[in-house]
């Protein structure tokens, strides 16, 4: 009977691996493929161990090309996101403005939005506007749609910000000025890097919204979503557990150095 | 009250002199929304009415398209596509429950039971996003194989004859059925599902768990009535960022399925991509948002009204 009882006990634990373990097996298949040999031009079946790939990791026509246009596109979409979405996230919690329910579901729409939807309409804008597909276009469009994603992370932090801390700092004779950039940007970045994070990660993985306003610029997903039918490379693997690994060791980081500040704090 | 002797020429009734000067950032919130809000409403809204006329225009590449208020685009659309509307529904309907009765274990365990291994389970879950999203499918490629392990173990434990019968599979084979493509939307769209079921699972008082143990309800009764009515937020919410993305997904049902398998989103992508006829794209891409933008509304209202009681 101790098994059994062992066992009603660790269900959830027991299911919510099994979870887990869904969640990583693409992962780690990704990691173990990036190492192998194929014979053809796809990359589905294990040959044999080879480091051909890692060694030459830009060995494929194009592929280091696009990973550089997706990081240029994913910084400067992140940079103006940010931007544009701390004032709004600002605006919404300390001020009082009419219209401020159509504010509010001008920002929730885009997130519940399939992506395909505004995909679409946005070409038929650009085709309308004769505007040249390209970097541009991929660009406007990201900012758009990670514009709401920023403004509810940073709106979330900047809420549970304790005003007294504000009027304690004009108290004690700070400027307008000062009390922002000395008191309240300290305490709402935690709440702003989150979404710049998001930010950044939504639009370097994004393929629906670029696969239809790219015209002929190719950005990452777009080169993945050409291999499928041309032949998928090795490198592509290298690629996506180079920026697992570099996820991975970031996060750990943060939370190292974040742990070490409140031990200090302490 | 030198405002009051000088006496502007012309007083205006709505904003008397005697008032003290305009505060300081009265304007603020105007000038701080006003660069991202114009950004949604030329990028987003505006798209949307450039849409909405497409789908009612009529005319060809070559001489260019009319709005002529064509409505019958509409009509030909549903009739014609139906189908891939309704396994778009399906398809994100079972991948949705699917996450919830997958996702729900997990948030649970980072909540209530992983200690000091909380962290790296949270990181664990929200690592995979930062591989490309189209290689980790393409993954799955490989491990559903036709001579791979998971369909050999499906096959010897004859679980491919019930899916077979059931016409979720065809042909001892996983990839390119109904099955292939809702297993991969299940595996997008599942970290969409845990963190707002851990967000409002990690706010529940641990005492309430204990409180119910007290008044000697089982494990199962306190889940019941106190751990899963309390996380009602999460699921709400979990199960529309997973339905949404799902039903207008085309990549999955592309990359692991076969033409039987197509969904909305790839006769959307098509129609606007490759076959060129704009006004048949929009209107389908229409109905999807209309419908997509009823149910969300259907649903949050019915949740609503059940939390009141």
């Amino acid at each position: 009977m101790g098994f059994v009882n062992w066992f009603k006990r660790h269900l959830v634990v027991l299911a919510g691996l099994v979870t887990l373990g869904y969640l990583l097996l693409p992962n780690i298949v990704v990691t173990v493929f990036s190492f192998n040999k194929p014979k053809g031009r796809f990359n589905y079946e294990w040959q044999q161990f080879s480091l051909d790939a890692w060694k030459d990791p830009c060995g494929v026509a194009d592929m280091c090309g696009s990973l550089s246009v997706s990081l240029q596109i994913a910084v400067w979409a992140t940079i103006g996101a940010t931007v544009l979405g701390t004032m709004i996230a600002f605006a919404l919690v300390r001020y009082r403005f009419r219209a401020r329910g159509a504010v509010n579901s001008l920002i929730f729409l885009p997130m519940a939005m399939p992506e395909v939807v505004m995909a679409a309409s946005l070409l038929t804008l650009f085709l309308n506007m004769g505007a040249q597909l390209g970097f541009w276009t991929i660009l406007i469009a990201h900012i758009m749609f990670c514009l709401s994603f920023v403004v509810t992370a940073v709106k979330a932090r900047v809420m549970s910000m304790d005003p007294r801390l504000e009027q304690a700092a004009q108290d004690l004779y700070a400027g307008p000025l000062q009390t922002f950039l000395r008191v309240t940007l300290p305490i709402a970045a935690p709440g702003i890097a989150a979404g710049a994070l998001l930010a950044f990660a939504l639009s370097f993985d994004d393929f629906i919204i670029t696969n239809f306003n790219a015209g002929s610029t190719v950005t990452f997903p777009m080169f993945v979503w050409g291999s499928a039918q041309r032949g998928t490379p090795v490198q592509i693997n290298v690629i996506g557990t180079t920026m697992f690994v570099l996820a991975v060791l970031f996060v750990l980081l943060s939370m190292a150095v974040g742990n070490r500040r409140n031990r200090r704090k302490a | 009250m030198a405002a009051v002797t000088e006496a502007p020429a012309p007083p205006a009734p709505t904003t008397p002199a005697t008032k003290p000067p305009r505060r300081r950032g009265r304007f603020t919130p105007y000038w701080l929304l006003l660069p991202g809000i114009l950004w949604l409403l030329v990028f987003f809204a505006l798209p949307m009415i450039y849409q909405g006329s497409t789908s009612v225009q009529t005319g060809s590449l070559e001489q260019g398209y009319k709005v002529t208020w064509h409505f019958a685009t509409y009509w030909d659309a549903l009739s014609t596509y139906w189908p891939q509307f309704l396994r778009s529904v399906l398809y994100a309907a079972a991948a949705t429950l699917l996450c919830l009765v997958l996702g729900y274990p997990l948030a649970y365990l980072i909540a209530f039971r992983a200690g000091r291994w909380r962290n790296l389970v949270m990181i664990l879950v929200i690592a995979p996003f930062f591989t490309s999203f189209l290689i980790r499918t393409l993954a799955w490629k490989t491990i559903l194989a036709d001579n791979g392990p998971v369909v050999g173990a499906l096959n010897t434990l004859h679980v491919l004859d019930v899916t077979n019968w059931l016409g979720w599979t065809a042909g001892d084979r996983v990839l390119a059925t109904p099955l292939a493509v809702v297993c991969g939307l299940t595996y997008n769209f599942l970290p969409f599902m845990i963190l707002p079921l851990y967000t409002s699972l990690e706010r529940i008082d641990g005492r309430l768990h204990e409180a119910a143990g007290d008044l000697y309800a089982t494990p199962f009764t306190t889940f019941r009535k106190v751990t899963f009515p309390l996380s009602m937020p999460g699921v709400v919410s979990g199960t529309l960022l997973t339905f949404i993305p799902a039903a207008g997904d085309y990549v999955n049902a592309d990359l692991l399925g076969s033409t039987d398998t197509r969904m909305v989103g790839n006769v959307i992508q098509t129609q606007f991509l490759r076959i060129l006829d704009y006004p048949t794209a929009a209107a389908l891409s229409f109905i999807l948002m209309a419908a997509i933008l009823a149910m969300v509304t259907f649903y949050i209202r019915r949740s609503g009204t059940e939390d009141l009681v």
